[in-house]
């Protein structure tokens, strides 16, 4: 029996990428809330992921890197079709990365550029990330195996609803990983950003689920929605992906308001952004580049994809389990204390 | 010469590379620099390594932040700028830099946090741990990414299946002929890179008359380090030329200068001329020492640019100078360190007048010689991306030349900002040195500590 390498490294990949939407997220949500805090309450905001976000940062790494690795023409063909909002975000780290130290050695003006860096790197790289996920869903425009598209084919308004969404999906991560790791007044303030933030999620899951039934056809026709009519069996068959998404949002919702629990609006939220994820598995599989080229079309030769499992079979247990160690090491309520010396 | 999106990219490439490699350079060394200091601190418990271990890891994290910001960008611009070339070389150099990312960047970026913000959450020997798993991950991550760039430059183990290269034996596409050398050269240039800014920033505070028992550690520490890798890196530099030779004559041949083939002196002093197809030579050596050097033996004849048809030979005045500029620095750093050994031996250290002010003009030494011996390495590999195979012009993207335009822009605005600030921030720190008693150093308490924390925000509070 042989593997079907292709698949696995999809898998692969999309694991990578869910991860990092999940770590990142609560980081660069984060940075987005940073406007609504105070100046104290942001040392405590950094503090809480100053520790852990450059491994986040490195999944993302993994995602583009993995990309090129096991499948190099969608990596060729994507990269160029994002150009603008990709190398915004790079831009956009590039701040928000450097302020995580900058803003300490800053003095009063030096401190407060590196603060505004900080918020404007995060709220920048997130709404790029919604542009590059939306021109991915729209489809990208392919002759010969290549990009042939415009450079701003990647912003129409529905890569502008997608950005708008993710943007409040990443603070509402944020927003809860600060119920988790705050308390006092910080974390009923955090709670009150949890409870609007997930109430504005609904209605953007809403809403892209919508937009993507209506720009691209294909998908809707995956969903059992077309022109002709609607395919009830096909609907309903898929539907548990929504209602769990909206469940659970509606879920960290309750758990915001009612201050029993410190995890579950974090974990709750990320189980929403877990059935957003499937449902656009189901929207675009098997394509890397939707319905233009499949994941086999794109793979890298079998040799390459078997090496590098090799790899990530040992390599990636190992670094879960030193991440969840960090994790561990910095359990707790966040204080702006954390320090060497 | 046009200025379109395949120029731009290579300017834009070439200028984020080389911004990049300016911090690893440093963090190379000095992670390995931090963990020797921690060992030394648990193992001798002498206060001084302790100090001197909380003023570099400050500027460690400042360097560090500031290498793997640009060098996220390097691993997306390969798919931007450079999609033909990743879709080409996929096969081969995407399980190099997978394997980079699985068991070096997360090792450094995981424990970083550690090392940073762990001193009070975590034992001695975990610390200590995490120290070496970040000085670790990153000479593992220098070796998977200096595999790759081995393999762009001296192509082994492949072959070309559908216009795409596919590897036929992993082991030869990771260790190609260049890939040794190239390895040990780089380390020991970041190893000679730090060394000289630490002997720097101790020379700094002698020039103030503020040395204190932690700056002539530092002074020491360096002048041994350097007096050793100095040297050896002439070496292993001398090797590297003549692999180098062996497998890219037309780069060999650009650095040196030579046109005509035939027995070849050195060129000391010079400038090589692409149009004119000569070098207007200002000082060299008999003919026959540049063979000897080169080959081995004054007699060997050897090829010049002109053996080569115009197509397939690199520029010549980048690589020339680059490497000239290189060689140069790479003798200063000798003198340097034996000059120093000699102060040391003779105990006339702390009190020489002339020798800390030398080393402050030598503290930038390492980044400029490693920028130069990249300049060197890679614009001799042009007009190919993989050597003798690609072409760096059929390597490019399908972009527009606008959207290059902007992002060259952007780039150049953006990297100035944050190196402009970062060169402030740490120069800051390496005026103010580092502190000798544990009240002071708290006072200039670390980056993320509540009391400096709480210092700014009264600050900036009205
Ligand atoms: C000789 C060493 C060396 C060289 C030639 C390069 N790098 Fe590098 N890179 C490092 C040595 C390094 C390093 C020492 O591992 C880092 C970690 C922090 C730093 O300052 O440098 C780094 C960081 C770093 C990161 C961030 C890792 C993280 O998230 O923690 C990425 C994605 C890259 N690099 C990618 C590249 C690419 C695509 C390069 C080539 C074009 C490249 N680097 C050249
Ligand atoms: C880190 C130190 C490095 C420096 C300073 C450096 C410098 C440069 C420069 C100056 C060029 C432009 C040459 C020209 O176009 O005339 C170039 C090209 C290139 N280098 Fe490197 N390089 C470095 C490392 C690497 C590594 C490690 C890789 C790959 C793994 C790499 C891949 C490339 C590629 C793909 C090009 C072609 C694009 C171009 O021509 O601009 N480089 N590099
Ligand atoms: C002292 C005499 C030196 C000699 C003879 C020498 C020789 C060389 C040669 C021939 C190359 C090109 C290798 C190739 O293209 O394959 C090279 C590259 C390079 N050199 Fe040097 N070098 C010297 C000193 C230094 C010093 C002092 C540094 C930095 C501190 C340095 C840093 C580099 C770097 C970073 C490269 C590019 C990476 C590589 O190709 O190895 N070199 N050197």
């Amino acid at each position: 029996m042989s593997l079907d390498l292709p698949l696995i490294w999809a898998a692969i990949l999309a694991v990578a990428v869910l991860l990092y939407v999940l770590l990142d997220g609560f980081d660069l949500g984060i940075g987005v809330l940073f406007p609504f805090a105070t100046p104290e309450e942001r040392d405590v905001m950094t503090a809480a992921i100053a520790p852990v976000w450059d491994a986040n940062e490195t999944w993302l790494v993994l995602g583009g890197g993995g990309l090129f690795a096991a499948f190099p023409l969608a990596y060729a063909v994507i990269m160029p079709a994002c150009y603008a909002p990709i190398m915004l975000m790079l831009g956009a780290l590039i701040f928000r990365g450097v302020a995580f130290e900058f803003r300490a050695h800053g003095r009063n003006r030096g401190k407060r550029w590196w603060t505004f860096a900080f918020s404007a790197g995060s709220l920048i790289a997130v709404l790029a990330q919604g542009f590059v996920l939306g021109a991915f869903v729209q489809g990208i425009h392919v002759k010969n195996q290549a990009f042939a598209g415009g450079p701003l084919d990647w912003l129409t308004p529905f890569t502008c609803l997608t950005a708008v969404s993710l943007t409040l999906g990443y603070a509402l991560l944020g927003s809860a990983w600060m119920v988790a790791k705050s308390e006092g007044d910080l974390q009923i303030k955090a709670r009150g950003w949890a409870v609007r933030l997930s109430l504005a999620v609904v209605v953007c899951m809403a809403l892209v689920s919508l937009a993507t039934l209506v720009v691209n056809p294909a998908v809707g026709a995956r969903w059992g929605v077309g022109l002709t009519g609607i395919n009830w069996y096909r609907l309903v068959s898929l539907s548990p992906a929504p209602l769990v998404g909206g469940g659970a949002l509606f879920g960290a919702f309750l758990t915001a308001r009612s201050g029993r629990s410190d995890s579950l609006p974090y974990l709750l939220a990320a189980l929403a952004f877990m059935a957003g994820y499937a449902g656009l598995a189901i929207s675009i599989a098997p394509f890397v580049v939707p319905y233009q080229l499949t994941l086999w079309q794109c793979a890298a030769k079998d040799n390459a994809l078997a090496l590098m499992l090799v790899g990530v079979a040992i390599m990636l247990p190992v670094i879960l389990s030193y991440t969840a160690f960090v994790y561990w090491i910095f359990r707790g309520k966040a204080k702006p204390d954390h320090a060497y010396g | 010469m046009v200025f379109d999106h395949f120029l731009l990219s290579r300017l834009q490439f070439a200028f984020t590379v080389a911004f990049h490699i300016i911090f690893p350079a440093f963090t190379i060394g000095l992670g390995s620099y931090l963990a020797v200091l921690e060992g030394l601190w648990l193992t001798t418990r002498r206060t001084v390594f302790k100090n001197l271990y909380f003023f570099w890891i400050k500027i460690f994290a400042l360097a560090f932040g500031m290498g793997v910001v640009s060098g996220v960008v390097m691993s997306y611009q390969f798919g931007t700028n450079w999609s033909v070339f990743a879709v080409k070389t996929g096969s081969v150099l995407g399980p190099l830099l997978g394997y980079e990312v699985l068991t070096a960047f997360f090792l450094e970026a995981s424990f970083l946090g550690v090392m940073l913000f762990g001193w009070n959450r975590v034992g001695p020997a975990l610390h200590f741990t995490a120290t070496f798993a970040v000085a670790f991950g990153t000479l593992i991550s220098a070796s998977w990414i200096l595999a790759a760039n081995s393999w762009m430059q001296t192509p082994a183990g492949f072959a070309i299946e559908n216009g795409r290269f596919i590897a036929v034996d992993w082991i030869k596409v990771i260790f190609t002929p260049s890939f040794p050398t190239r390895l040990a050269h780089m380390v020991t240039a970041a190893y000679l890179t730090t060394a000289l800014t630490v002997l720097g920033a101790a020379g700094l505070q002698q020039v103030r008359n503020k040395a204190t028992p932690e700056t002539k550690v530092m002074m020491r520490m360096a002048i041994g380090l350097i007096a050793l890798l100095a040297p050896l890196q002439l070496v292993i530099g001398h090797e590297s030329g003549k692999v180098a030779h062996e497998y890219q004559p037309a780069k060999v041949a650009a650095m040196e200068g030579w046109w005509e083939s035939g027995r070849q002196p050195t060129i000391l002093l010079g400038w090589p001329d692409d149009r004119s197809e000569s070098t207007k030579v200002l000082l060299q050596t008999p003919v026959g020492f540049g063979s000897w050097v080169v080959a081995g033996d004054a007699s060997t004849p050897l090829k010049g640019l002109k053996a080569w048809p115009k197509a397939d030979r690199p520029p010549s005045l980048i690589p020339f100078w680059a490497f000239r500029i290189m060689v140069g620095l790479g003798l200063a750093m000798i003198g340097v360190g034996f000059y120093g050994a000699f102060l040391w031996v003779r105990r006339k250290l702390d009190a020489a007048r002339v020798y800390p002010w030398l080393t402050l003009a030598t503290a930038p030494a390492g980044f400029l010689a490693v920028v130069c011996g990249w300049m060197a390495t890679e614009v001799g590999r042009q007009p190919f991306v993989v050597y003798g195979w690609l072409r760096t012009r059929d390597a490019i993207s399908p972009v527009a030349d606008g959207a290059v335009a902007t992002s060259l822009v952007g780039v150049l605005v953006v990297y100035s900002l944050v190196f402009s600030a970062g060169a402030l921030y740490i120069g800051r720190l390496l005026f103010a040195g580092p502190s000798s008693s544990e009240q002071a150093r708290d006072a200039v308490a670390a980056p993320g500590n509540a009391l400096q924390l709480a210092a700014a925000a009264e600050e900036i509070a009205p």
